[in-house]
């Protein structure tokens, strides 16, 4: 038996990987199935499944309540999650991108260390870099406080900022948690950039900007389409960042799935609400990597 | 790229990114030394007790439910770390080794907790698990304590399969510039599959599974999403813990807590890097 063991290399590989194939098959492929099967059912009283198929889960997120009339409140919330995700990840390239350009030209030794501060917020933890936001936005908290002060030293009279909880208390949140996600595979593809392209850019005759705009900025395209992936796809479905620093105005599709299985108790409709999250993040990843062509820069991250 | 003249607008945004990055951890660890219970204004450090300054961390310390979680969290990083570095290290090699049947089919499928939202995950594995322990409980007439139900287990074996495809995605980045012929040399040599495994495949790809194992290790350490819909009375994690503190009132409690994770987290990190720098 070893003996073939030894000799069957297809025998081999599968038996490497068996246990990979046990967990994504447990953990990962009957779950989504299952999802999809529960999210055609329904509620019974006591907030049970019944499975059974029915459409009205998915008639019911897209505003067609059963009655026949139109209530867009989930609409509404799908709408609002995806301005959300769209403006964290436009100011999250913004920010990221002068940062790792900052890295990628500074002298080759100092390059770790710099990238090393980059992670160092990341390794705190994610709840924690929450409540620290709200330490610092809410009414008393510390922006207001050192704005305060400042403008008491202009001798002027400061209304503080009423940011938590809001919308833009959310926003920052965001941008702040998933911001390292996009400066890391930026600086990658910046730093693989030959030289001798700056050169020959400079000696045909190129200023600065435009040897940016025709050179650095296209090939570090990949840095920016796999950064994209790695803030919006947690983007869109977190709702702790909501729930925390949003109050309970802010309702995202990651808040309405969550309610579903705790405090409403209808595992069905959040279930369907699902099915919809992860199709619409699918369809968006799927025409921006195609569009855009998906480097190595994810596995760089 | 090279290091060229900078224009001073690009230094100056760095800096102010810099600052972006850090100010909430400055503000984190201030207010840990905070004097008012509530922590919504800093009203000077604090002086009381044995501790002293360190009233907080003292306080933090002879909370049962704190300890507690802090055990759960480490349990849970170091099991899920541990099981998802030796079968993604396997699925590395068998990608990138071997021609099987299946191979495309695992191949997408590691991709998939990659670009998929965590909750998409987390829900169905939470759908998963009561359809399966309901109908379990049920068939073998289980009740009471002696149900299946969430707890530290459903928590361990889901960390380990999120952190499965990122172990797998580092180690075969190692193992994709790796020079065969050593292999046959060994071989050559008269070493069977056994020792050239042990005495030359391994120790040149043990750098590529440490650095999957400390991305497991800090995955499992800093999830959030997934705990929260596997997890059952008496394995609460940390960040569980703190988010259910935030919901209520918040003393410089959660700070100490913050503020021994941060320097905790830093020293294992400078520890790994000197590790590494030394090889």
């Amino acid at each position: 038996m070893i003996q073939t063991l030894r000799e069957n290399k297809k025998l081999q590989g599968l038996l490497l990987i068996l246990p990979t194939l046990l967990w994504m098959f447990g953990l990962l492929i009957i779950p989504l199935i299952l999802t999809f099967v529960t999210s055609f059912g329904g509620r019974s009283a006591d907030g049970n499944v019944i499975y059974r198929f029915s459409l009205n889960n998915y008639l019911r997120l897209i505003g067609l309540t059963p009655e026949g009339g139109f209530d867009p409140l989930y609409l509404q919330i799908i709408w609002r999650s995806l301005t959300l995700a769209f403006q964290t990840t436009i100011l999250v390239i913004l920010m990221a991108y002068p940062l790792a350009y900052f890295i990628a030209r500074a002298p080759a030794k100092r390059r770790n260390t710099l990238l090393f501060l980059v992670l160092v917020p990341l390794w705190t933890n994610f709840v924690i870099r929450i409540y620290a936001w709200i330490m610092i936005l809410r009414t008393q908290g510390v922006l207001n406080s050192v704005i305060g002060w400042l403008v008491g030293l202009a001798g002027g009279h400061f209304q503080p900022f009423e940011l938590y909880p809001s919308q833009s208390a959310v926003l920052i949140g965001m941008v702040y948690e998933f911001l390292p996600f996009m400066i890391l595979p930026i600086y990658t593809s910046l730093e693989k950039i030959d030289n001798s392209l700056f050169e020959a850019a400079a000696d045909l005759g190129a200023n600065a900007l435009r040897t940016f705009w025709r050179v650095t900025l296209p090939l570090s395209m990949p840095g920016v389409v796999a950064g994209t992936i790695l803030v919006f796809v947690p983007v869109i479905g977190t709702f702790i960042v909501s729930d925390i620093l949003g109050g309970r105005q802010v309702i995202l599709v990651g808040n309405l799935i969550q309610r579903q299985f705790l405090d409403a108790r209808d595992p069905a409709f959040g279930s369907a609400a699902s099915i919809f999250l992860m199709l619409m993040t699918l369809i968006v990843t799927l025409y921006y990597t195609r569009r855009f062509g998906f480097g190595e820069e994810i596995a760089a991250a | 790229m090279s290091s060229t003249k900078r224009s001073p607008w690009i230094t100056l945004s760095a800096l102010l990114i810099y600052f972006f990055l850090y100010a909430p951890i400055v503000v984190l660890i201030v207010f840990a030394f905070n004097s008012s219970k509530t922590n919504i204004v800093f009203e000077g450090v604090v002086n009381q007790g044995a501790c002293g300054p360190f009233y907080w961390f003292c306080k933090l310390f002879s909370n049962d439910d704190v300890l507690d979680a802090a055990k759960n969290t480490l349990t849970i990083a170091f099991i899920s770390t541990i099981v998802s570095a030796i079968i993604g290290t396997m699925a590395a090699l068998a990608l990138q080794r071997y021609d099987f049947p299946v191979k495309r089919a695992s191949e997408a499928a590691l991709y998939i907790p990659i670009v998929i939202p965590e909750i998409v995950m987390g829900i169905g594995i939470l759908v998963f698990f009561s359809a399966l322990f309901t109908w379990f409980n049920s068939t073998f007439g289980l009740v009471g304590d002696g149900r299946l139900a969430m707890g530290l287990g459903t928590v361990i074996v889901s960390h380990i399969a999120f952190s499965i495809p990122f172990v797998t995605l580092v180690v075969r980045a190692r193992l994709h510039g790796f020079d065969k012929s050593l292999e046959e040399a060994a071989m050559d040599l008269g070493a069977n599959e056994f020792t050239t495994f042990r005495r030359v495949t391994f120790p040149l790809i043990a750098p590529g599974v440490l650095s999957g194992a400390l991305l497991a290790f800090t995955l499992s350490l800093d999830d959030f999403i997934i705990t929260f819909f596997t997890t059952g009375p008496g394995s609460t994690t940390l960040p569980i813990y703190v988010y259910g503190l935030l919901r209520r009132i918040v003393t410089p409690e959660v700070n100490a807590l913050s503020t021994i994770w941060i320097l905790t987290v830093l020293i294992v990190v400078f520890i790994s890097q000197r590790l590494e720098a030394r090889r």
